[in-house]
């Protein structure tokens, strides 16, 4: 993983528009979040290999980054995103790394599931 | 002696800082140890510092790194079962529990070491630990082989009382911190060594030890 590239995150998105792809988007304070600071409240959530299409994308913020998708019926939003696979050019892994290192957001793009 | 023990957790790297040392104990011992692994963590936040794997390629990161732990321990049979992280809890029982049973079909174990349901704070570690209660549970009381669960939630001894079992495992630190090395995405534990070839004093006491409480049956 690299820090994000705004404008190659950018061509990856303009590249997936207009076909079914599977995503995989998720959210997490980890499973240890109140066993460690009991003030904190764990919350998690995720979806994976669900199908979408989206008709419009892109990237904004100076970092960390946020990304919209925009379907034909909704959005998909995800903020918090530092990090993308600079190596894979068929699918857009995108994360988002807190200060200690841990993944606390993902959003993955892919014709084929995960 | 223990002969057979079977244990079952749902992460790649649970066995390391609770019961790596007392396996390697068993295993100096004579014991054949089966380790069934119910996921691959792929749903693990840490992915090393800085980032050198992804939420794509975490499941065969962390395979590499439970075989190694594995090599370091000295355990002798691994088994994945291939559930998925984060979903123990939501998981078909009938299939769970079967594949369970079936382990204990095949292998006989003399003992079975999991979580401790309800006080182990991750819910695939309750679930786990569930699930092996649930099965060994149904088995004729006769029949049944000792479970040893881990427990750390807070303020479990209230509840549970002191552990029954406590294994001192210094001899065997060595072995212990290269299961918990080898587990290099999750635990940044170059530190806890540093060049020493033998463990120091603090960490004699803080890993020193390994509790289980023998699970009691109805």
């Amino acid at each position: 993983m690299q820090l994000i590239d705004k404008s190659k995150v950018k061509e990856m998105i303009d590249l997936l528009i207009d076909q079914d792809l599977y995503i995989h988007l998720e959210m997490t304070m980890g499973a240890y979040a109140s066993h460690v600071d009991s003030s904190k409240h764990p919350a998690a959530t995720f979806i994976s290999n669900a199908v979408i299409r989206y008709t419009h994308g892109s990237i904004s913020g100076n970092g960390p980054f946020r990304v919209g998708l925009k379907t034909s019926q909704g959005w998909i939003y995800s903020e918090g995103l530092t990090h993308y696979e600079d190596e894979d050019v068929e699918r857009l892994i995108m994360a988002g790394h807190d200060s200690q290192g841990k993944l606390i957001v993902a959003l993955q793009l892919s014709r084929e599931p995960f | 002696m223990e002969s057979r023990i079977l244990v079952v957790l749902p992460h790649p790297d649970d066995e390391a800082f609770g019961v790596s040392g007392s396996l390697a104990k068993y295993i100096r011992d004579g014991a054949q140890v089966t380790y069934a692994c119910l996921t691959l963590g792929e749903m693990g936040r840490n992915m090393g510092i800085p980032p050198f794997a992804t939420r794509v390629t975490l499941p065969a990161v962390r395979k590499e790194e439970l075989e190694a732990s594995c090599r370091a321990i000295g355990i002798q049979d691994l088994r994945l079962l291939g559930f998925h992280d984060k979903t123990i809890e939501f998981e078909d029982q009938d299939k769970l529990d079967g594949s369970i049973m079936e382990l204990v079909n095949e292998l006989n174990p003399s003992l079975i070491i999991t979580f401790y349901p309800g006080y182990s704070v991750h819910p695939d570690h309750d679930a786990t630990g569930e699930a092996v209660v649930r099965t060994i549970g149904r088995m004729p009381a006769d029949r049944r082989p000792p479970v040893h669960c881990l427990a750390f939630s807070k303020n479990h001894e209230e509840t549970i009382g002191k552990p029954d079992v406590i294994i001192d495992v210094k001899e065997f630190l060595l072995k212990k911190m290269g299961s918990i090395q080898a587990h290099r995405s999750q635990f940044q534990a170059a530190e806890l060594l540093g060049n020493k070839k033998m463990p120091d004093k603090d960490i004699q006491d803080r890993f020193g030890t390994e509790r289980f409480w023998t699970y009691r049956f109805e």
